[in-house]
């Protein structure tokens, strides 16, 4: 392999295993500070043992969220020095308030919570935890500042062979952004809310503070109800602004070779990259003028057409992503956001026929969808991210030029093992840590009396 | 003073406060194993910095951050060059947080034990690696004409950058030392008072070594000439102030001294190396400066106006959790199991 796939390899593993933590700490945040609010509200103490069980395994989380995120913020420069130099004027900007408005405010604010249950007038803790939560979301806003950018770059000009900023509001504004921040923060609403659900409903099987877990269950089937609704909508904005701004990828997601006035959408395709052919299709008339348009006339064009412009603008070349890996990626994406849906308004009808305890095939299912959440958020990021190459930003770097000269393929190969071998041992160790405390249920609390989250 | 000059001062600003913060929690998990006599002990200790660890350290995140806004080319250099020292320091702040967080979940021996070396060997490498690499860093790189870091990693090795990660190391451990005196009770106070004091000698030793070295292996003195000036004795003054603080018993005084030995010493190699930021050993021509190091200036104006707005509001409420924690940690405190 050389140098340019090792860091690819590298960026994708190390990004992937950092997106299994991110979207559960976006979404689990927002549920534990709505459960602690439930408590402050009624004084159930119910709610509070639900606060203490899931703040648990949050805490867990959002300590693999860190470590790998501090990785991420580094990682640019050590594999991608030149990418770093050409985009460093735009793509430093959101990253350094991320650190400015977000970090400071999780870190600081979540050793408060953790150890302030004992210190903190109650709605002072109570608010603690709202920040955590608020900053947490709000440094996906500006990370994905940073990426829709480099999908749609606006603001900028072209200075000694680098991107100025030019425009900060029009970077602020991106078109991509305001699609793709909602979806992706949706996203990891669902995938935290199909975690309370799912332990849940682990907890009522087996018949552990059944009672308790059910209060937790209902609010988050109403959470991930209307997230996972809100996701399907989101993602269909931003599919119609992707065919305007990155046609080659809408056509990449479909498998689509030639351009097709009404097109339809493809529901399974064998696709076949290096003869450019789609066989074995199965074909949806109209469907894809209807997602890509909103109309069931337009014209959405195909990948030779589009092969063919992007050579006259920027020279020949290959411009075609992995076709068949963005196709299937857009596939399990859509497919598991749909099952999504259907479980939580499953589970909503349940709960109106006062059968949701009840219902042993509804709870185990549910139990799988904490894990189907991680698939459908990677699957999404591979059709961003695999659906742009071969450029790392879009129409003005190629992946290939972004990479760093300097480091030798046989470092890569070290740091590759070593993040790799050290992230394997971390997942067992927290998988294990939720399963454990998962399995113990909530901790008994006793009226008037606090103690700390946890003591190190 | 232009805006290039500004980030620059700002940058220092983050690296300096991330070494006074984050070293004394580095010098925590460094004494662990030696001052504790027993569990209870270890679990003490690491809880004195228990709440504040992981906000210290993002202002590393932030430093970075900041670096890749304000100097692209700096980072971009300086990070692609530390490859292998940096993905140590990574790996050890991995770790590090992970036996933090999770030591006392379990309460297995071998667990413990395998956060208790994750602690350790997570705060030595960093307190040890991010010497070497600003010694290096002011020693000068053989950085070529496309800005990019020419040499191997046994240039990175060499036997004054070595030095350099000396005395981040074991300047780090006294600061940490010190601080525990003011968040410990009993006989772990007295034990950690002593050592702090053992500690004076040697490590003035090593510092002193360094610093008359660094007029022979760094740029810095180019700068200075041979009477060094003010910085790097108020930094000289405040280590001294250290033992004398100690020996009159005024621990928080001590520390503010060791902090200020911190914060002077780190200025004095971020003055040194002004308006270089990555000086090369090849050809003058090759260096990074602030200027051709740096970004737009309406870049550099919109992240003046955010640090100008948040830093302030940053350390009000770094500030306050550090008061709401104030009271020492004792045995008492630690649950049973």
């Amino acid at each position: 392999m050389e140098a340019l796939e090792l860091a690819r390899w590298q960026f994708g593993i190390t990004t992937v295993y950092h997106f299994i933590f991110v979207p559960l700490t976006l979404g689990l945040s927002v549920l534990v500070a709505i459960l602690q609010t439930f408590y402050y509200r009624t004084g159930d103490i119910h709610y509070k043992m639900l606060t203490k069980y899931f703040g648990k395994l949050f805490v867990i989380i959002f300590t693999l969220g860190i470590v790998t995120g501090i990785v991420q913020e580094f990682q640019f420069g050590m594999n991608w020095s030149e990418y770093s130099r050409f985009v460093g004027d735009i793509f430093g900007i959101p990253l350094a308030i991320e650190a400015l408005t977000a970090f400071f405010i999780e870190s600081t604010f979540l050793g408060l919570w953790i150890f302030g249950w004992t210190r903190l007038p109650k709605a002072v803790h109570l608010a603690c935890i709202w920040l955590v939560a608020i900053a947490s979301n709000l440094s996906a806003i500006w990370i994905l500042m940073a990426n829709s950018w480099m999908q749609v770059p606006v603001g900028y000009e072209l200075v000694g062979g680098r991107a100025e900023l030019a425009d900060f509001i029009a970077i602020l504004l991106n078109e991509r952004l305001l699609v793709q921040m909602p979806h992706t923060i949706l996203g990891g609403f669902i995938t935290g809310g199909m975690l309370v659900l799912g332990l849940s409903a682990w907890m009522i099987i087996r018949n552990q503070q059944a009672e308790i877990f059910l209060k937790s269950a209902k609010i988050a089937l109403v959470f991930t109800a209307v997230a996972s609704l809100l996701t399907a909508t989101t993602g269909h904005d931003q599919a119609q602004e992707t065919v305007k701004t990155q046609p080659m990828k809408m056509a990449a997601m479909e498998g689509l070779w030639e351009t097709e006035q009404p097109a339809s959408f493809s529901l399974f395709a064998v696709i076949n990259q290096e003869e450019g052919t789609s066989s074995r299709e199965i074909r949806l008339p109209y469907m894809l003028s209807v997602l890509a348009h909103n109309n069931l006339t337009s014209e959405v064009r195909g990948m030779n057409d589009l092969q063919a412009e992007m050579e006259e603008k920027h020279g020949p070349g290959d411009y075609l992503p992995p076709v068949g890996i963005v196709y299937w990626s857009f596939r399990i994406m859509v497919g598991l956001g749909v099952l999504f849906i259907i479980v939580a308004f499953w589970g909503l009808w349940l709960w109106w026929k006062g059968k949701l305890q009840d219902n042993r095939l509804f709870l185990k299912t549910s139990i799988v969808m904490i894990f189907l959440t991680f698939l459908a958020n990677t699957a999404g990021w591979m059709v961003a991210e695999m659906g742009r190459q071969p450029w790392v930003v879009y129409e003005l770097l190629l992946t290939a030029d972004g990479v760093s000269p300097s480091v030798f393929k046989s470092s890569i190969w070290i740091t590759m093992m070593g993040f790799t071998l050290v992230y394997g041992v971390l997942a067992v160790a927290a998988f294990y840590l939720v399963w454990y405390f998962g399995k113990q249920g909530a901790p008994e609390e006793e009226e008037g009396t606090e103690t700390n989250l946890h003591t190190y | 003073m232009d805006l290039q000059t500004f980030w620059f001062i700002l940058i220092a600003v983050l690296f300096i406060g991330y070494f006074f913060l984050e070293g004394f929690d580095f010098g925590v998990g460094i004494l662990m194993p030696f001052v504790s006599k027993d569990e209870v002990d270890r679990r003490v200790t690491i809880n004195t910095i228990g709440p504040f660890w992981d906000a210290n350290e993002v202002w590393l995140i932030t430093a970075g951050g900041a670096m890749f806004a304000a100097f692209p080319h700096w980072y971009a250099t300086l990070f692609s060059g530390f490859y292998l020292p940096l993905f140590l320091i990574l790996l050890a702040l991995i770790v590090r947080a992970v036996g933090f967080e999770f030591r006392s979940k379990m309460k297995e021996k071998w667990w413990r034990l395998t956060a208790d070396h994750f602690i350790f060997w997570g705060s030595v490498l960093p307190a040890f690696l991010w010497g070497v690499a600003f010694t290096n860093i002011v020693i000068g790189l053989p950085i070529g004409e496309d800005m990019n870091f020419t040499g191997t990693l046994p240039a990175l090795l060499n036997p004054y950058a070595l030095l350099g990660g000396l005395v981040s190391l074991v300047m780090f451990t006294l600061h940490g030392a010190i601080f525990l005196s003011l968040r410990t009770t009993d006989e772990l106070k007295v034990r950690v008072e002593k050592t702090a004091k053992m500690m004076w000698i040697p490590v003035g030793v090593i510092l002193l070594t360094f610093a008359l070295l660094g007029y022979r292996q760094t740029i810095l003195f180019d700068e200075f000439g041979i009477i060094p000036g003010t910085l790097p004795m108020i930094a000289i003054v405040s280590f001294v102030a250290v033992i004398v603080f100690m020996n009159i018993n005024r621990y928080g005084y001590a520390f503010a001294a060791t902090g200020a030995t911190i914060v002077f010493g780190s200025l004095v190699v971020f003055q040194g190396m002004f308006p270089l930021v990555m000086p090369s050993s090849l050809d003058p021509d090759f260096h990074l400066t602030i200027y051709n190091a740096s970004s737009s200036d309406l870049t550099l104006t919109i992240m003046s106006v955010l640090a100008i707005i948040f830093v302030p509001i940053i350390l009000a409420y770094q500030g306050w959790s550090y008061w709401v924690f104030r009271e020492r940690v004792t045995r008492d405190a630690i649950p049973r199991s």
